[in-house]
């Protein structure tokens, strides 16, 4: 059935397809409609879960990881300040291994206050063991909450997902829809079956303190398992693809990279934009959607970094190096294996537009960096007083 | 009503735990948990609790044990209590914090918990300090006293103010079922634990437990203290059903407060004149909790007329 819905009724959906059972929720813009949706949902008693409406974010994420551990599949959503006042809990979730999914609606972290979409909300939470997807339509949105459920179930992960939606820009803009069949998604996604919970009849500690004789091994288990997820990402995707016909590529999507130049990689709702202008180019410049942040794609990166003359690298957020987290990562991965330009192209911080213009123009300064050309490292575009 | 001699024989709360002798959050769980039973799931946030009884390879509970963080106590037993709910299983879910984490840091959480009405129990150890962090001031720390925050020095000598009334504040969510214990009452203290048991909704259990480093007494005497806490009004034993106050036990006789602060040597500082605003405080209170004047031995006929909450700089800034 085709709908024409907003992302965050798109994401009530999947949290409902998916059969989540227990939602602890707290309102905050632009996330709003996601629990309000599903408030109405189980209202309505067409979804059956238990809905839980907290006093904070940092309770919803303390109840969601409870509610977990207790073996009952969780779901949540929460934006910006909300995840920021969740960031104690967040590196809970990961190490106890808690296959939770939580969408983040991108929204710049004040200050200075504002509603629109950044990335330093999720990106700040890079570390804390959550694998990240950035979502660039409605459709992907709802999808990716159900695959996430695939992927943070999968017991070579047991690890939490964050599916994150460009605020507004897909939060609050209605797309058509395809809502999978519930019979469909049942046999695609299974109930949850924990590998073990907290049961009266057989007695466990969750969350122990833990002296340094063996921290060191379950930081290293964590990682063992996001490494893990790069193998099951790509497989729960052609699954996927398999039985709704949709394939969203794995950790990263190609588009036109054939014979091209030069890649400019995106993410999120300016992918879609980037689709149009590359097209001007006439095969000289390829994209890149990056998908994936955790786990991050360094295998696929080296790959473009072996295939094309240089890479742009567009950021929504700062990291205070004087470039964007993305584009501090890509030089990670490709160094000791590529010397190609890499080059930074900030914009859309705060929420501003960006235009085909602004794409353009990150095209160009990619393309002279490949071919010689002295261009600056990091790129503000579209800000008053700085030239690019 | 269950007696003392008929609890089970079996502890939950298990030999080679590692708090200290005298521990009266650690009796307060033992016996707390042998009338819970088995069929019961605990939280325990950031405190002694967590690593006196879950060390890592180590448990000391016989019953499932969670812990996240520190604030958030309300939140957690809230969830669990969700899942076992949607799983069908009927669980007694059960919250042991401890003040700092009741009164301070987790009061949204529990405010929370209490106005949702979740069907679980929390317990709040009160040992009136951060214990586990090395004694500091909490919102429960007793005027006068001595914590590490609250240091006896030239120009201020213990804690300022007085102890926040947290059941008056959890009573206020109108909850079905509060009541405040001691582990040196028992048989008050089963009735209680077995009544809270019994009913569903939001359930809060408020234990005082002496703590014998961060009180600075002997490891012998946490109950005599505890009994000796209670026949000063320093700590009353009553239970609130839908903000009915009932009076538990009532001491034959009102003891003078002095008697309980000199046992302990986080107040053997107090001067006379802070021993005197103590016992006009603890007059007070008596007055509210048992509806009649203490005796007169002991409370002044004449109370300062002052707010007692309201320290010597507050009155400065707020004039005479």
């Amino acid at each position: 059935m085709k709908k024409v819905i907003t992302g965050d009724h798109s994401v009530a959906y999947g949290a409902k397809l998916a059969r989540a059972e227990v939602v602890a929720a707290y309102p905050i813009t632009p996330q709003t409609l996601i629990v309000e949706h599903i408030a109405e949902f189980v209202s309505d008693g067409e979804m059956d879960a238990k809905f839980m409406p907290m006093e904070s974010e940092h309770s919803v994420m303390s109840a969601t990881i409870a509610a977990q551990a207790a073996g009952a599949r969780t779901f949540t959503a929460t934006a910006s300040q909300g995840l920021a006042f969740m960031h104690e809990m967040l590196y809970v979730a990961a190490p106890l291994r808690l296959p939770i999914v939580m969408v983040n609606v991108n929204r710049t972290i004040a200050y200075p206050v504002g509603i629109w979409c950044e990335y330093n909300d999720s990106m700040a939470e890079r570390d804390s063991g959550w694998l990240q997807v950035y979502i660039e339509n409605n459709q992907e949105a709802l999808d990716m909450v159900i695959q996430g459920y695939m992927i943070a179930e999968d017991r070579r992960v047991l690890l939490p997902v964050m599916p994150c939606m460009d605020g507004f820009v897909l939060s609050h803009t209605v797309e058509p829809v395809e809502l999978p069949a519930q019979e469909d998604v049942d046999v695609f996604l299974p109930g949850y079956e924990p590998v073990y919970s907290l049961d009266p009849d057989n007695p466990a500690v969750a969350g122990s303190f833990m002296p340094p004789e063996y921290i060191m091994e379950m930081r290293r288990q964590t990682m063992d398992a996001v490494e893990a997820s790069k193998k099951v990402i790509p497989e729960v995707g052609k699954k996927f693809a398999s039985r709704f016909g949709r394939d969203y590529g794995g950790l990263v999507e190609e588009i036109g990279t054939e014979g091209a130049d030069v890649v400019l990689m995106t993410m999120g709702t300016v992918t879609s934009t980037a689709r149009e202008v590359i097209a001007e180019f006439r095969g000289r410049v390829g994209l890149v959607k990056l998908r994936f942040y955790r786990p991050f794609p360094s295998d696929e990166i080296r790959d473009l970094g072996s295939r094309f003359r240089a890479i742009g690298v567009f950021d929504r957020s700062l990291s205070y190096t004087g470039g964007g987290p993305v584009f501090e990562e890509v030089k990670a991965a490709l160094y000791g294996y590529s010397d190609i330009p890499v080059i930074n192209h900030l914009a859309g911080l705060g929420g501003r537009d960006v235009t085909a213009q602004e794409i353009r123009k990150m095209c160009e300064l990619t393309l002279r960096a490949a071919d010689g050309e002295r261009v600056s490292r990091v790129n503000w575009h579209a800000t008053r007083g700085v030239p690019v | 009503m269950t007696a003392m001699r008929d609890l089970p024989d079996e502890n939950l709360f298990v030999m080679g735990h590692t708090a200290c002798p005298g521990c009266g959050v650690a009796i307060s769980i033992r016996n707390a948990l042998r009338i819970l039973g088995k069929n019961t799931v605990v939280y325990v946030p950031a405190s002694c609790g967590v690593v006196f009884s879950a060390t890592y390879p180590h448990a000391a509970m016989k019953v499932p044990f969670l812990h996240t963080a520190f604030e958030n106590t309300g939140a957690c037993i809230s969830g669990l209590k969700a899942a076992y709910e949607k799983k069908g299983k009927n669980v007694n879910v059960v919250g042991f914090a401890g003040d700092g984490g009741t009164y301070d840091i987790g009061l949204q959480s529990v405010s929370g918990a209490a106005e949702r009405n979740e069907d679980v129990i929390y317990i709040c150890l009160d040992n009136e300090a951060y214990m586990n962090t090395g004694i500091q001031r909490s919102g429960s720390t007793p005027f006068g006293a001595w914590t590490t925050t609250t240091p006896v020095g030239k120009l201020t000598r213990g804690k300022r103010e007085f102890k926040k009334d947290l059941p008056e504040i959890m009573a206020a969510h109108d909850i079905p079922y509060l009541a405040t214990l001691s582990v040196a009452h028992p048989a008050d203290f089963i009735r209680k634990v077995e009544k809270a048991k019994t009913i569903s909704g939001f359930r809060f259990l408020h234990m005082l437990t002496p703590c014998v480093p961060g009180w600075k007494i002997d490891q012998a005497k946490s109950i005599e203290i505890l009994k000796l806490a209670v026949d000063t009004g320093m700590w009353t034993l009553y239970e609130f059903e839908y903000g009915e106050r009932k009076v538990t036990y009532r001491p034959g006789k009102m003891r003078f407060v002095k008697d309980y602060l000199m046992m302990q040597g986080r107040f053997r500082h107090m001067s006379d004149e802070d021993i005197k605003r103590m016992q006009g405080w603890v007059c007070r209170k008596w007055g509210q909790h048992y509806g009649e004047k203490g005796s007169p031995e002991v409370c002044p006929v004449e109370l300062p007329a002052e707010h007692h909450a309201i320290t010597e700089d507050h009155r400065g800034m707020h004039g005479p």
